[in-house]
């Protein structure tokens, strides 16, 4: 029988360790799997490269990662934000790494990796400073810059509803780069505010198909990020 | 003659993007970026419809909810809460982009630094030593879009002009941009350089080109 529920948090996040690589869900706090990132907090790995859009608002989930000093690099498209305060601090003081990638270049060599393509060209950052280095290649006339696809040991996601084969729904724009992860991780772990039956999902509204899933956890009421940001809470 | 920068002359930021709005044709699928472009959104002139996308996973978005409706999972790309308008999709981020970088949008309205006499934009990075680099989607957007267009004030706030003859910022994009809207006069990119096609109420051609680093012209009314 296929069942990919796990019992508790520790187990979702089991074997994650020192030096990992890392994709973690959501575009600010929009699908931010925040209860597994406290979970991967409370573990303890060193030395991670985190992949996410951002790096977090105050000092609860990914920016409370940062801040544990768990992170040497961070792969993004924007590391800033109003309440980002944790990355822009280590940055200056040199004491965290970032590769910045334009957004749609990022999600696609996310889709690269889990598609198993290794590089592609493409027109974005051609003749910018984010194509310095990098092969360029014409194409019909027009200049291309090649990027590599990404994959992780793990992928960090939040969803709506889920089944027990790992198909996924998720809510609105909290699915942002979450699918694309699943597809792109050896090991992916989902939080999941609804399990439901397995025959419950209408199979042409899968967004996620299972597949792409490794581990399942409930989390029926997840923490609104930007309610512990304005209550100036801090993680752990 | 006024100093650059201190005129009281020409558009307010609702009347750019008022004007902007009337070059937005009828079926259009439009991205505008954060600042005066999301404005644009409510001088679409009726009977036309618009469908509005934004990066981060949601086309046909409408405006900001009421706080009843308010969903913190339901956001636009400048992280704001908005609606999702009857017929709209959401999808996933490589879907996104595939819509922004294969050329799928008609236009995005975008905010500017600097704008060349070229077209090349500068809007991401004034490339401060102490600054956070962050770039999000513009570079997809300008290389990927059908029509870029830029709303930016002609000067910045201490008089210097906006539209050079040379980004001196890091570049978004080379050779992008195809229309300019600013608070003196609509401006466009063509082979030959800044072409004025339409001055502010009360602004006259000299005022502008004063105000322009790189040489302009006034489109001849022919």
């Amino acid at each position: 029988m296929i069942d990919k529920r796990v019992d508790t948090i520790a187990e979702a996040v089991a074997g994650i360790a020192d030096g990992a690589t890392v994709m973690i869900g959501g575009f600010g706090e929009a699908g931010s799997p925040i209860e597994l990132i406290h979970a991967l907090i409370d573990l303890g790995p060193k030395d991670l490269t985190v992949i996410n859009n951002n790096t977090g608002s105050g000092h609860v989930g990914l920016a409370a990662l940062i801040a544990a000093g768990q992170v040497a690099k961070m792969i993004c498209s924007y590391p800033r934000s109003l309440n980002s305060k944790v990355f822009p601090e280590l940055y200056r003081a040199g004491k965290i790494e970032l590769e910045l990638v334009p957004q749609g270049t990022l999600a696609e060599r996310i889709r690269a990796g889990g598609a198993g393509i290794p590089a592609f060209y493409t027109r974005t950052s051609i003749n910018t400073p984010l194509a310095d280095g990098k092969k360029v290649r014409t194409f019909a006339g027009k200049e291309h810059v090649l990027e590599f696809g990404l994959t992780a040991d793990f992928a960090l996601v939040k969803c709506q509803t889920a089944d027990r084969y790992g198909n996924l729904l998720f809510n609105k724009t909290a699915r942002n780069y979450s699918p694309i992860m699943c597809t792109a991780a050896e090991v992916t772990v989902v939080q999941a505010r609804n399990i439901v039956e397995v025959g419950q999902i209408d199979p042409e509204c899968v967004v996620t198909p299972g597949i792409f899933v490794n581990r399942l956890f409930n989390v029926p009421d997840p923490v609104v990020e930007s309610e512990l940001v304005k209550a100036g809470t801090q993680y752990p | 003659m006024s100093k650059p920068g201190d005129n009281p002359r020409g558009w307010s930021r609702e009347e750019m993007a008022q004007r902007t709005a009337l070059d937005i044709p009828d079926g259009a699928y439009v991205n505008l970026g954060i600042g005066i472009p999301e404005m644009v959104a409510q001088f679409i002139p009726a009977g036309r419809e618009v469908i509005y996308h934004t990066e981060n996973g949601l086309l046909g978005m409408g405006p900001e909810p009421s706080p009843d409706n308010a969903d913190p999972e339901l956001i636009n790309a400048g992280k704001k809460m908005v609606t999702a308008v009857p017929g709209a999709a959401f999808f996933h981020h490589a879907d996104s982009f595939v819509m922004i970088r294969g050329g799928h949008i008609d236009l995005c309205v975008l905010g500017a630094l600097q704008v060349s006499q070229q077209g090349d934009l500068a809007n991401w990075s004034t490339g401060a030593p102490d600054a956070i680099p962050a770039v999000g989607g513009a570079m997809d957007l300008v290389a990927g879009v059908k029509k870029i267009a830029v709303i930016t004030q002609h000067t910045t706030k201490d008089g210097h002009p906006k539209l050079v003859q040379a980004c001196t910022y890091p570049l978004t994009g080379k050779a992008v941009v195809n229309r300019i809207y600013t608070n003196l006069a609509v401006v466009d990119v063509e082979d030959a350089g800044f072409v004025v096609a339409e001055l502010a109420p009360g602004v006259d051609f000299d005022f502008v080109r004063d105000r322009t680093e790189a040489p302009i012209k006034m489109r001849s009314s022919s």
